[in-house]
C-alpha cells in the first residue's frame, strides 16, 4: 500500500473518531493540542486502525502504558533519560523533537502527530508482507 | 426505580452478538410529550438502553471480571421515535475487544405492528476500569453489574456473576 493511501486511511479514522473536517488533519498535526484528541479516543483510533488495516495493535505498540507510572522512567513530572530513551525504543514511530527540549510528562501525548500514526500503519504492513 | 432500560435478554451469543427488548409504556414517567401532543421515549434513554445492551455483552465476554464503562459514543442516529406500545429491540454486536476496553456496534429496532424494523444505529466504546487503580478505590466490588443486572440476567436464563463483598 503507497503512502498516500495509508495517509488518506489514515485521516479517515481521525476525521471519524475525532469529529474532524479532512482539512484539518495534516501530516504535522498534533493528536491531542491541534486535534483535540483525549485519552479516551487513543483506545478508539487502535480500534479503527485494526479494523481499516486488518492488523493486531499489541498494548502499548502504538501509544505507551505506563511509562510516565513508572517511576524509573520519572522524576518531578519530567521523563529522566533513561525514560525518554524508553519511550524511543518503544515508539520508533512517534515524534519526539518537542519532548526532548521540554520533557514534561504531560507533553508525552503531543509526540503523536498525524505523520507518526502513517509511519505506524507503513512500518507495520510492511512486516506484514514481509 | 432500577436505572434499567432492558426488559429482557432474548438471545445472545457468547462474545460476539446480544439481543434485548424493552417495552415502552403510557404509564413509564419519563416519557415526554412533543409539540404534536405526542409522548415518546427520549432518544437519550434509548441510547441509553443500547449502551446497557452493549455493555452486558462485553461483560459477559469477560466473565463480568471487568468493570465495563462507556467510555464514549461514536455515532447515534434514530430515524422514528419510540411511543407508548411499541416495543425497542436493541441488537449489539462486539467488533474489538482487548485488556483495555471493547467497542459494539448497536442497531435500534422498533417494533410498532407486527415485525422489527431498524430505526437507528448506536456505536459505542467501551473501557474496562484499571485494576489496581479500581480495586484501590471500589475494593473488590463490581459495582456495575449490581443486583440489577444480575436479576435482569436471572430472569433472562442467564448465569448472573456472583456477587461480590
Amino acid at each position: 500500500m503507497e503512502r498516500d493511501e495509508i495517509f488518506q486511511k489514515v485521516r479517515d479514522v481521525l476525521v471519524e473518531s475525532l469529529a474532524l473536517d479532512e482539512d484539518e488533519v495534516r501530516p504535522d498535526a498534533k493528536l491531542t493540542t491541534d486535534l483535540g484528541a483525549e485519552s479516551i479516543d487513543f483506545l478508539d483510533i487502535k480500534f479503527q486502525l485494526e479494523q481499516v488495516f486488518g492488523f493486531k495493535i499489541e498494548d502499548g505498540e502504538l501509544f505507551p502504558d505506563n511509562v510516565a507510572q513508572d517511576t524509573e522512567y520519572v522524576s518531578e513530572g519530567r521523563l529522566t533519560e533513561k525514560g525518554l530513551a524508553a519511550l524511543r525504543e518503544r515508539l520508533p514511530h512517534a515524534d519526539f523533537s518537542d519532548l526532548e527540549s521540554d520533557p514534561k510528562v504531560t507533553k508525552v501525548p503531543e509526540i503523536f502527530t498525524v505523520d507518526a500514526i502513517v509511519k505506524f500503519c507503513e512500518n507495520k504492513l510492511a512486516a506484514q508482507s514481509g | 426505580m432500577r436505572w434499567l432500560w432492558i426488559d429482557r435478554i432474548v438471545d445472545l451469543a457468547a462474545g460476539e452478538r446480544l439481543r434485548a427488548i424493552k417495552h415502552v409504556s403510557l404509564a413509564e414517567e419519563h416519557l415526554f410529550v412533543t409539540p404534536a401532543g405526542v409522548p415518546v421515549m427520549p432518544a437519550s434513554l434509548i441510547i441509553e438502553g443500547m449502551a446497557q445492551t452493549a455493555g452486558l455483552l462485553v461483560g459477559h465476554a469477560g466473565g463480568f471480571r471487568e468493570k465495563v464503562l462507556l467510555a464514549k459514543i461514536q455515532r447515534a442516529t434514530l430515524d422514528r421515535e419510540a411511543t407508548p406500545g411499541c416495543t425497542l429491540m436493541y441488537e449489539a454486536t462486539l467488533t474489538r475487544m482487548d485488556p483495555q476496553g471493547a467497542s459494539c456496534n448497536g442497531t435500534v429496532h422498533l417494533r410498532a405492528d407486527d415485525e422489527f424494523v431498524p430505526i437507528g444505529t448506536v456505536d459505542l466504546l467501551f473501557t474496562h476500569l484499571d485494576h489496581a487503580r479500581s480495586d484501590e478505590v471500589f475494593g473488590n466490588t463490581n459495582f456495575v453489574f449490581g443486583e440489577s443486572f444480575r436479576t435482569l440476567l436471572r430472569l433472562s436464563g442467564i448465569e448472573p456473576p456472583e456477587a461480590t463483598a
